[in-house]
C-alpha cells in the first residue's frame, strides 16, 4: 500500500493534476475567510460592472488629506480617456489629408496626436480630397477637444441647513489627489459583477465548491451503483447477468441526457435543488462503470483463489469483497475520478439548457454560465461573467483527467515509457 | 459456426426486448411530466374567445383528437398502431404539422453537422494518438496535455469560446442559425455558401473536443499493443517495422471502432448543447423545444429515433468487432 502511494506521488501527471485540484480546494476554502458575506448578495445596481477597483466618490471628497501633485501627463491622460477611437480616426484622417506622412500619425499615443493636432489644425484650411462632412466632423472633434482641455476647478455645494440655498463646500482643482488608503470605502472587484450585480469572483468560488460537491455526490452514487451491479452481473452470471445487462442496455439506449432532462422536468421546478440534480445525474450515469467492472470480474471469476474461496464455503458477499474487489480497486478509483468529472460536466450542461438546479440559495458553475448566456454576456463583451466559469470547469476536468492518466500509468505498467 | 449464430440470435432477442421496453418508456416518461399541453394549445387557439362553453368545446375536441382524454394504456395502443403504420402523429406545438415532417427537416441538419464532425474528429484524433504512441518523446509530451485539456473541455465552453472569438471579436463567421436569416432554403449557390459559412463554428466546436478524447484513447491502446509479446516476437523474427506497425494499429483500432459506432449512435443527444448555443436548426434544438413545450408526440418520436440509432449502432458493433477480431468470435462461439 505504502509503495503504491509512493509510486503514485512520483508520477508527474498525477502530481500536477493533484496540485491543481488541491490549489482550487485551498482557494475556495480560504478566500471566503478574507472576504466574508453571502456570495449571492446583489451589491451592484445594474448588470455586468467591469472588473477593477471601485473607489467611493463621496468618501474621496470627504478625506481630510488632499495632496497636490503636478504631473505633466495628467491633462493628456484625462483627454485620452475621453477621446473615443472614432474621434482619433477622424483626427488621423484630417491630418493625413492635410499632408502629414502616414507613419507619423499614430492614434495610440494621445500626447503625440494632440501635439500634431494643435500644431497643424486650422478650421479654415480645406485639405484636398476631403468631403465637407469629414471636414465638419474634424471641426466637431476640435471643439470637443477645446471643451476637454478646459480644466477649471470644480465646486462642490451643499444645501444650507436653514435656508436651503446651495452653499459652497469645497473646490476640487485638477491637481488634487487623494491617497487610496485614506479612503474609507474602496472595493476591489477582480472579476466585476454579473447580471444580478453579484461579485463574480466570490460567486465563482462558491459555485466551484457547490459543483465539486455535486460532482462528488453524483460520482459516488454512479460508482457505487455501477460497482455493485457490475460485481453481481460478472460473478453470479446467468439470469442475474442477463437482467442487469438488460437494464444497462436500456439506460444506454435511452440516452442519459434525454433521461436526465425528462426526469428533471418530471420532478418539477420547486423540488429541483442541487442535491436532487446530483442524485439524478448519479443514477443515470452508472452504466459504463457497470460494463467495465463486469468485464474485469469476468476475467477474475475463474481464478484459483476465487475457486478455493468458493470451495471453502465462503458467502457470496465475502468472495466479492475479499477475493475480487481488491483486484479491481485501482480501476474503481479511476472510474470514480472520471465519474466525478463527468458529474460536474453534466450539471453544467443541464444548467446551460435551463434544466439545472432551480435554486436561488446556492450558485453552481452551470447556473452562472446559464445566467451569463441568458443576459447575453458573450454578445456584450462581458467576458468576466462567463469565461472564468469555462476556465474553472476546464481546470477541474483537466486536473482530474491528468490524475487519472497518472494512476493509469502506475497501475498499468505497460503504459510507462 | 452454429454456436456463433446462436450467440447472435440470443443477442438479437435481448436487443428486441430492450427496444420494446424503450418504446414503452419513451411513451410514458414524457407523459409523466406535470402540466397539460392540450390546455396550452387551447389557450393559444381560443385567445380572444370569451364564451366559456366554446372554449371548453375546443378543449374537448383537441383532447379527443390527441387522445389525451383516454386512459394511458389506450393511448399507448393507439400510438403503437400508428407507429406500425409509420405515422408518428401530429405535433402539439406546431399543430397541425406532422411530426415526421418536422423530424425530416431537422434530421438533415443534425446529420449534416454531426456525421462529418464525428468522422473528421475521429480520424485526426486517432492519427495523432497513434503517432504519439509510435514517436513518443517530445511529441507525446506535448500532445497528451493538449488532448486531455481539449477532451475535458465542456462542449458549451468550446462552443461559446469559438463563438466569441470568431463570431464577435474578429467577426469572421456568423454566430447563429443554419443559414442567413434573410434566405429561404433553396438549392442556389448563394444559399449553399451561407450554409457553409454557418457550418464552421458548430463543426469545429465538435471536432476539437472529439480529437482530444480520441487521441488519448488511441495512444493508450497503441502503447499497450506496442508492448505486447507478439510485437517483441515479430521483432526477433526480423519482421519489417512497417508490417509490425500495421498489425499493432489494426489491433489498437478495435475499441476505437466501437467508440465511433457509439458516438454516431448517440449523436443527437451529443448535439444538444452545440445546437442550442449556435441556434442550429437540428434535432437537438428540436427536442429541447419539444420538451419545454410538452410536445409529447415530438418528444416520443425523437427519443424513439435516438433509441433505434443506439440499438442499431450497438448491434453493428457486435457484428463488426466479431468480423475484425477473430479472438472475440472464438470466445463468443464457445
Amino acid at each position: 500500500m505504502k509503495t503504491t502511494f509512493r509510486q503514485i506521488f512520483r508520477q508527474a501527471n498525477f502530481v500536477i493534476g493533484f496540485s491543481i485540484i488541491t490549489l482550487i480546494l485551498l482557494v475556495i476554502t480560504i478566500y471566503p475567510l478574507f472576504n466574508p458575506g453571502s456570495p449571492l448578495q446583489m451589491i451592484g445596481q445594474g448588470t455586468f460592472f467591469k472588473p477593477g477597483t471601485y473607489v467611493n466618490i463621496y468618501d474621496s471628497l470627504d478625506t481630510s488629506k488632499v495632496y497636490t501633485l503636478r504631473l505633466d501627463d495628467a491633462a493628456a491622460n484625462r483627454i485620452g480617456k475621453k477621446l473615443l477611437p472614432a474621434d482619433r480616426e477622424t483626427m488621423r484622417a484630417w491630418l493625413i489629408a492635410f499632408g502629414l506622412p502616414e507613419e507619423s500619425v499614430q492614434i495610440e499615443y494621445t500626447d503625440d496626436l494632440l501635439q500634431l493636432w494643435w500644431n497643424s489644425y486650422d478650421e479654415n484650411v480645406r485639405p484636398q480630397g476631403m468631403t465637407s462632412a469629414a471636414r465638419k466632423a474634424a471641426a466637431r472633434v476640435d471643439a470637443k477637444l477645446a471643451g476637454l482641455y478646459n480644466m477649471e476647478s470644480l465646486t462642490i455645494t451643499q444645501p444650507d441647513e436653514t435656508t436651503g440655498e446651495p452653499a459652497q463646500k469645497m473646490t476640487v482643482s485638477e491637481t488634487d489627489y487623494v491617497n487610496v488608503s485614506d479612503i474609507a470605502n474602496v472595493r476591489v472587484l477582480p472579476l466585476g459583477t454579473d447580471n444580478f450585480g453579484r461579485d463574480t469572483l466570490k460567486e465563482l468560488l462558491a459555485a466551484t465548491a457547490t459543483s465539486l460537491k455535486i460532482g462528488l455526490l453524483a460520482g459516488c452514487i454512479a460508482t457505487l451503483v455501477g460497482l455493485a451491479l457490475g460485481l453481481f452481473a460478472g460473478y453470479v452470471g446467468g439470469i442475474v447477468d442477463d437482467i442487469i445487462m438488460f437494464f444497462a442496455n436500456l439506460f444506454t439506449v435511452i440516452p442519459g441526457f434525454v433521461l436526465l432532462i425528462l426526469i428533471s422536468y418530471s420532478i418539477g421546478q420547486e423540488s429541483r435543488g442541487a442535491t436532487t440534480v446530483a442524485v439524478v445525474i448519479g443514477f443515470t450515469s452508472w452504466v459504463w462503470t457497470t460494463r467495465s467492472v463486469r468485464a474485469q470480474v469476468l476475467s477474475l471469476r475463474n481464478r484459483d483463489h476465487v475457486n478455493l474461496s468458493k470451495l471453502s464455503g465462503h458467502s457470496l458477499i465475502r468472495i466479492l469483497v475479499t477475493d475480487i474487489l481488491p483486484y479491481i480497486a485501482s480501476y474503481v478509483v479511476m472510474a470514480l475520478i472520471l465519474q466525478i468529472c463527468s458529474g460536474i460536466l453534466s450539471e453544467a450542461q443541464l444548467s446551460m439548457l435551463g434544466l439545472g438546479p432551480k435554486t436561488t440559495e446556492v450558485p453552481t458553475l452551470g447556473l452562472m454560465m446559464f445566467w451569463g448566456m441568458q443576459y447575453t454576456a458573450h454578445l456584450n463583451g462581458a467576458w468576466w461573467a462567463y469565461f472564468p466559469v469555462i476556465v474553472m470547469i476546464a481546470l477541474i476536468s483537466f486536473s482530474l483527467n491528468l490524475m487519472n492518466t497518472g494512476l493509469d500509468q502506475v497501475f498499468n505498467p505497460q503504459l510507462r515509457s | 459456426m452454429k454456436g456463433y449464430s446462436r450467440y447472435f440470435a440470443k443477442k438479437f432477442m435481448w436487443f428486441f426486448i430492450t427496444l420494446v421496453f424503450a418504446i414503452i418508456l419513451n411513451f410514458v416518461l414524457p407523459r409523466l411530466m406535470p402540466g397539460d399541453p392540450v390546455q396550452a394549445i387551447t389557450g393559444k387557439i381560443a385567445a380572444g374567445i370569451n364564451n366559456q362553453t366554446a372554449v371548453q368545446k375546443i378543449y374537448r375536441e383537441f383532447a379527443e383528437k390527441f387522445g389525451t382524454d383516454q386512459p394511458m394504456w389506450k393511448q399507448f395502443l393507439l400510438y403503437l398502431r400508428n407507429l406500425i403504420k409509420g405515422d408518428l402523429g401530429v405535433s402539439f406545438q406546431q399543430y397541425p404539422r406532422p411530426v415526421s415532417d418536422i423530424i425530416k427537416s431537422a434530421a438533415l441538419w443534425t446529420i449534416g453537422l454531426q456525421l462529418p464532425a464525428i468522422i473528421v474528429g475521429w480520424l485526426i484524433g486517432n492519427l495523432l494518438g497513434a503517432l504519439a504512441a509510435y514517436i513518443r518523446k517530445g511529441f507525446d509530451k506535448i500532445l497528451v496535455p493538449i488532448s486531455l485539456f481539449l477532451g475535458g473541455l465542456p462542449a458549451f465552453g468550446m462552443a461559446v469560446t469559438l463563438l466569441v472569438l470568431f463570431g464577435i471579436t474578429w467577426k469572421i463567421l456568423p454566430t447563429s442559425g443554419g443559414y442567413s436569416f434573410d434566405m429561404v432554403p433553396a438549392l442556389t449557390g448563394q444559399f449553399i455558401a451561407s450554409v457553409i459559412e454557418h457550418y464552421w463554428l458548430p463543426f469545429f466546436s465538435i471536432v476539437l473536443i472529439s480529437i482530444g478524447g480520441q487521441a488519448i484513447g488511441m495512444r493508450s491502446m497503441s502503447i499497450y499493443e506496442l508492448n505486447a509479446d507478439y510485437v517483441k516476437y515479430s521483432r526477433f523474427l526480423g519482421v519489417k517495422d512497417r508490417k509490425i506497425v500495421g498489425y499493432v494499429f489494426r489491433n489498437a483500432m478495435l475499441p476505437q471502432v466501437t467508440g465511433l459506432a457509439l458516438s454516431i449512435g448517440t449523436m443527437i443527444g451529443g448535439a444538444l448543447v452545440a445546437e442550442t448555443i449556435f441556434s442550429y436548426p437540428g434535432l437537438g434544438s428540436t427536442v429541447l423545444k419539444a420538451i419545454t413545450g410538452q410536445d409529447y408526440p415530438l418528444i416520443s418520436a425523437v427519443t424513439l429515433i435516438i433509441t433505434i440509432m443506439v440499438l442499431v449502432a450497438s448491434f453493428a458493433i457486435e457484428i463488426i468487432v466479431g468480423i475484425i477480431d477473430p479472438r472475440i468470435k472464438a470466445a463468443q462461439a464457445e
